[in-house]
């Protein structure tokens, strides 16, 4: 592979000052650590802070999976993995337990995680009382004082007005008893995944500047309340694909009757459920 | 169908194809030249150096080329490249006092030592499009009774700057010393905190975007965090970057580049502690990018509230949502990925409004009358 970039794109020192930060947020779970995000060549919001944690990370032997809304072949997973393989030669998958590293945006694997994997998710906004505090200088205040009442009344205000939590995606989380954490926005159909997973979650959010984690084994714990336990989004069919119960699905609008397709949002779960020789509609 | 999206990496390879073919254009056009477009369409090249951090005429030229005149776009690509270079130094502070100064203009004093000189400037033309230009080959007519294209005494002496002179009187705030060996902040290596101190703020604003800088001076001027503004000073020309490498212990000069300074004088009725005096508000870019200069110097200004025991009333004076929101590469990323797919939040919200509807529904039909 002739490339005049370094391995990974990043220069070392830079690769150094982002494992540091990885480290710090290994050591501290959930806390937000700023640090020194570059400008990547692709654009702010399309996974900068994943690809810096990814390219500071991988190593000539890792195997790596990029997914985007759970699917391998979305045009941005496709861009990302292109990026990667372009510039370290690392071998790329799409099957889950063959990869070491997988970046992904908005979903995590429907098939489990193991030991030694590590999962990279892209952030948008990493402050989980962004939307109830604008100001930095005051989040950071709360996160230090674990003040999170505020997000508790949120939680409580939605249940008043609509019977349940209102609140689908970035659904908020504690992490091993000490810090609120915003998931990357998955689904809170994947917030259980979370919870001890035996592989290591970094989190990069490069236009916000911070990266943090949730080391394996680590408890994760939406927040609920005694009278109205944290649930997860369910749907009354299976995958019209392969038949899968219990996988997280995506709405296909298939004409213009208001006929539907619901499929796995993940995809290589979805496919190697599927008899051989059967493919993706479209594809 | 959407999903036609899927399976990218075709699909991908040919956008980029259609984009370069769309960037030419018709084939029987020529082509432009990086020549012509730093020559000609010079301060789209001046913001696109200033707003991407970089001063390389000819890369911004190549930027604005292969973004078709797309500055933001040109600007990001800059700071793409600009992000991959090493640091071999910091240079010394710039020394404008020192310009080669090609315009000079003060609102303050009728008259200055060194005097106005007005240099190349939209100001007095009157907005008609000249039919000439459309056609190639127009004559350029050169500046009468003037060497070097300065008036004045442009381009020779240097001009004292007109703040040095008030500062004198004290009737302005005097500038605070560096402090010696104290690091310059640079943004592009650690992230932004708040408070921000006052250098890593310029550096935010000299970055930021020129309409969003705009906006918000104006807002200032508007009431919206007003600091009754004086153009004190705006300067144009040439100056010259030295570096002082450890080793050699004494300056080198590396460079000349041109920028555009503005100071403006703003108005304060004093403190407890501090009398009444002016105070000062700070815009420097590279090139003639004057409008921006101006817009930065009032931002500055009004984003010195903390410093300056104001009591802050307006966005405009709020540093975290102004600093947080200037920079158009990040902006313009984060507005636009919204465009990328984000079916699997979407399908938990649609999953969840149906819900809620089914929820109503039943309230509903219970409530109505004869309901229960």
């Amino acid at each position: 592979m002739t490339t005049r970039y370094n391995f990974a794109y990043l220069d070392e020192q830079t690769k150094r000052m982002i494992r540091r930060a990885v480290l710090k947020a290994v050591a501290v779970p959930g806390y937000q650590v700023p640090f020194g995000s570059r400008e990547m060549p692709l654009s702010y919001g399309w996974g900068t802070g994943g690809v810096q944690v990814t390219a500071s990370v991988i190593g000539p032997d890792d195997v790596l999976k990029v997914i985007d809304q759970g699917a391998d072949d979305t045009t941005n997973a496709v861009s990302i993995r292109q990026f990667f393989a372009r510039t370290t030669g690392v071998a790329t998958t799409t099957r889950t337990e063959a990869a070491t590293l997988i970046q992904t945006r908005h979903r995590i694997p429907e098939t489990p995680l193991c030991e030694g994997q590590i999962l990279v998710l892209q952030v948008p906004i990493p402050e989980p009382l962004r939307w109830l505090e604008p100001r930095e200088a005051e989040t950071r205040k709360m996160h230090a004082l674990e003040e999170y009442g505020v997000m508790h009344v949120r939680l409580y205000e939605d249940i008043t007005r609509h019977g349940k939590v209102a609140q689908t995606y970035e659904y908020p989380v504690i992490v091993d008893g000490r810090y609120l954490m915003r998931p990357s926005p998955i689904p809170k159909f994947d917030n259980p995944k979370l919870d001890r997973s035996p592989a290591l979650l970094l989190f990069g959010a490069g236009r916000e500047k911070r990266i943090y984690a949730v080391p394996p084994w680590t408890r994760v714990r939406s927040l609920d309340f005694d009278d109205h336990p944290f649930e997860v989004e369910h749907w009354d069919r299976a995958c019209d694909l392969c038949g899968a119960r219990g996988a997280f699905l995506d709405e296909l609008i298939v004409d213009d009757k208001g006929g539907r397709l619901f499929i796995c949002s993940d995809t290589d779960y979805c496919a190697r459920r599927r008899p051989a020789g059967e493919r993706m509609p479209g594809a | 169908m959407y999903v036609a999206v899927k399976g990218g990496e075709r699909a991908i390879d040919n956008a980029h194809r259609l984009l370069a073919e769309e960037r030419r254009g018709d084939p029987d056009v020529p082509e432009l030249s990086l020549a012509q477009i730093e020559q000609q369409l010079a301060l789209a090249v001046d913001r696109v150096m200033t707003e991407g951090s970089l001063h390389d005429r000819e890369l911004a030229a190549l930027a604005v080329k292969q973004a078709r005149g797309d500055l933001i776009e040109a600007i990001f690509l800059l700071r793409a490249f600009r992000t991959t270079l090493p640091r071999l130094g910091v240079s010394l502070p710039l020394d404008t006092a020192a310009m080669v100064v090609h315009r000079r203009v003060s609102a303050i004093f009728k008259d200055v030592p060194g005097g106005q000189i007005l240099g190349p400037t939209f100001d007095y033309t009157h907005r008609l499009l000249d039919f000439e230009l459309a056609a190639p080959g127009s004559l350029v007519t050169p500046p009468a009774g003037v060497e070097n294209g300065g008036e004045g005494e442009g381009g020779t002496a240097p001009l004292p700057r007109v703040m040095d002179l008030l500062d004198r009187e004290g009737l302005i705030e005097s500038e605070p010393p560096s402090e010696p060996g104290a690091q310059v902040g640079d943004l592009t290596r650690e992230p932004l905190t708040f408070p921000a101190r006052r250098d890593v703020r310029l550096q935010n604003l000299a970055r930021g975007d020129e309409g969003f800088l705009l906006a918000m001076g104006y807002a200032t001027q508007r009431g919206y965090g007003r600091n009754h503004p004086f153009a004190g000073e705006i300067r144009h020309g040439e100056v010259t970057v030295s570096l002082a490498p450890e080793e050699f212990g004494f300056a080198i000069e590396i460079a000349t580049i041109s920028v555009t300074e503005c100071q403006m004088v703003n108005q304060f009725k004093g403190s407890a502690t501090i009398p009444a005096q002016f105070t000062r508000g700070y815009g420097l870019v590279f090139g003639g990018a004057e409008r921006k200069a101006m817009a930065m110097a009032l931002v500055d200004r009004a984003l010195r509230v903390r410093e300056l025991g104001e009591e802050p009333t307006s966005p405009t004076q709020d540093e975290e949502f102004v600093l947080s929101h200037s920079d158009s590469v990040e902006a313009s990323g984060f507005v636009q990925h919204l465009k990328l797919p984000h079916y699997v939040d979407f399908q938990s919200e649609l999953v969840l409004v149906r819900d809620l509807r089914a929820a109503h529904g039943t309230r509903a039909a219970s409530a109505a009358p004869g309901g229960r």
